[in-house]
């Protein structure tokens, strides 16, 4: 089967465009990351669009609409916040069995403010409150508090990783915010759900980001330059466990596509220069040193502690600034992860670049669940 | 699901809370005879191992330790907040989810593994129609 590759990569500065419509900020990516390929939607034989708000509205084809209705086949993907990064996959997938040698990627999401989750259903009175929290701050709060029990964690050293990625995001023009927020800003931030404040919960934003991705055939007629290849590709769900009833589980869905992910492109952790993992809280990021494999079971703290997952540290993570910083449009976040890492592997990230980055992971969490794990190597 | 509304009293706040005529109400798992798994509500298959249509209805004890928990202080209008959403393990099998009542919502006082009693309560909230619900809670016990 043939290699993939991604051959153009681009995402829009994250923000609030509440003049635009959904299409219209899908076929902004669409067309950067076609500019940045080098190529025309003509030249597209696919096209694949991650959204979730509008699932149901054709997203796909009217962003066609905006930017050239060629006839080709649109596939509209909903996974959670995993949605864009399975739009992608699916991209991969397609062109992996040979079936195009050019397909495009694109995810777009518009967020209202205000918290995700916990809106009820069922039948009789509302639960939220009542039975417990079913808001997402609240649902990963229980999931760090997991992490505290078994290795001692602190409130603090969850808040250490907002002021991490909102450090990186100082570097990346791309992000919502570009501010530094120190550790007692973070810790004295307005508590939403213990242990995470507001600064320790991701930031409801637009955006969009869109892949160009070719098989090796057209990649090696195009050029190769500044071609990234697409190693890895894994999609799990959630397995049983004793209590995904009222505890969705993030850990073992993770665990189970790194695993895939690693043997996938026949490497290890150790060979990994950048991480971009899906910090939708700060607990979050903490989990996911583990489930990634970054350092061993009961580790993360302290890795959070000595500075290995900053940037310059041992194996950096969210130097974009994460979905805490950069911001997280369900829909887009999966791609714009990928814009991330590509763009270090092309050595083309300015103040942020990791020096000499040869393979990058990216990873999301659609709660419900689904992860997405995706290696990346440097061609050039 | 439409439950059956008993003649007089409270509705269930969730399928698997059961009020009994003339005798406590009570939390009910439903255990897959295969493999021992146990459910919340009743359902056809276990999404564990499978197998179809072997359950078996188990009273789950009121009696219980605090796993995780998270104090929630910011939520929809017209829920009071501060509260303690709690995920409790119950003994012998079985964890749920709920508020954890009658201790002062700090990291200070609510300890995980700290042992808890279920206990019921006409829930503040009633439906459109203006039927009362009978719901759970968890409050803090000694050992």
């Amino acid at each position: 089967m043939s290699d993939v590759y991604v051959l153009g990569v681009d995402m829009i500065k994250f923000g609030r465009f509440p003049e635009k419509t959904v299409p219209e900020l899908g076929a902004q990516a669409a067309l950067m990351a076609l500019d940045d390929a080098g190529l025309r939607i003509q030249d597209m034989e696919a096209l694949y669009c991650g959204n979730l708000y509008q699932s149901n509205a054709m997203v796909g084809q009217r962003v066609l609409q905006e930017i050239g209705q060629t006839g080709i086949p649109v596939v509209n993907v909903a996974n959670a916040c995993a949605t864009g990064a399975t739009a992608f996959r699916e991209a991969w997938m397609a062109i992996k069995a040979g079936v195009y040698d050019l397909a495009i990627a694109v995810g777009v999401e518009q967020m209202g403010k205000g918290l995700l989750g916990g809106g009820g259903g069922g039948t009789g009175i509302p639960k939220e409150g009542l039975l417990g929290s079913g808001t997402m701050p609240a649902v990963f709060a229980e999931a760090g508090m997991e992490h505290s029990r078994k290795y001692g964690t602190t409130f603090e050293q969850f808040a250490k990783v907002s002021v991490k990625n909102h450090h990186h995001s100082t570097l990346n023009p791309k992000a919502m915010y570009q501010i530094e927020t120190p550790l007692e800003m973070v810790m004295n931030a307005e508590m939403i759900s213990y242990p995470n404040t507001k600064l320790m919960c991701s930031v409801n934003v637009d955006g969009s980001a869109a892949a160009v991705l070719a098989s090796e055939k057209k990649a090696r007629e195009l050029g190769m330059k500044r071609a990234v290849k697409v190693r890895a590709s894994a999609l799990t769900s959630d397995p049983w466990q004793e209590r995904d009833l009222v505890m969705p589980d993030v850990n073992t869905c993770t665990r189970l596509a790194a695993k895939k992910a690693y043997e996938m492109a026949g490497i290890g952790p150790e060979d990994i220069s950048l991480v971009e993992l899906h910090d939708c809280f700060a607990t979050a990021e903490i989990l996911h040193y583990e489930n990634l494999g970054l350092c061993k079971d009961g580790e993360a703290g302290r890795m959070i502690d000595t500075g290995a997952t900053a940037l310059g540290g041992k194996i950096p993570v969210n130097v974009s600034g994460g979905l805490l910083s950069k911001g997280h449009p369900l829909g887009a976040t999966g791609i714009a992860n990928i814009y991330e890492v590509a763009t270090h592997l092309r050595g083309e990230a300015g103040k942020r670049q990791v020096p000499n980055a040869r393979f990058g992971m990216t990873h999301v969490i659609g709660l419900g669940s689904a992860c997405a794990i995706h290696v990346l190597e440097r061609v050039a | 699901m439409a439950e059956a509304k008993p003649a007089s009293g409270p509705l269930p706040v969730v399928s698997f809370l059961k009020i009994p005529q003339g005798a406590a109400p009570y939390l009910e798992g439903q255990r897959c005879q295969s493999c021992g798994a146990i459910f919340l509500g009743e359902r056809d298959v276990c999404s564990k191992c499978g197998t179809r249509g072997k359950f078996e209805a188990k009273k789950l004890s009121d009696q219980g330790t605090l796993y995780v928990y998270s104090i929630v202080h910011r939520s929809f209008p017209g829920i009071e907040v501060p509260y303690v959403s709690a995920v409790v393990d119950l003994e012998g099998g079985g964890t749920v989810k709920g508020n954890l009542i009658g201790i002062e919502p700090t990291p200070e006082k609510v300890k995980m593994g700290m042992p808890v009693q279920v206990t019921y309560k006409i829930a503040p909230r009633k439906d459109k129609e203006g039927n009362e619900y009978l719901t759970y809670y968890f409050t803090p016990r000694s050992a």
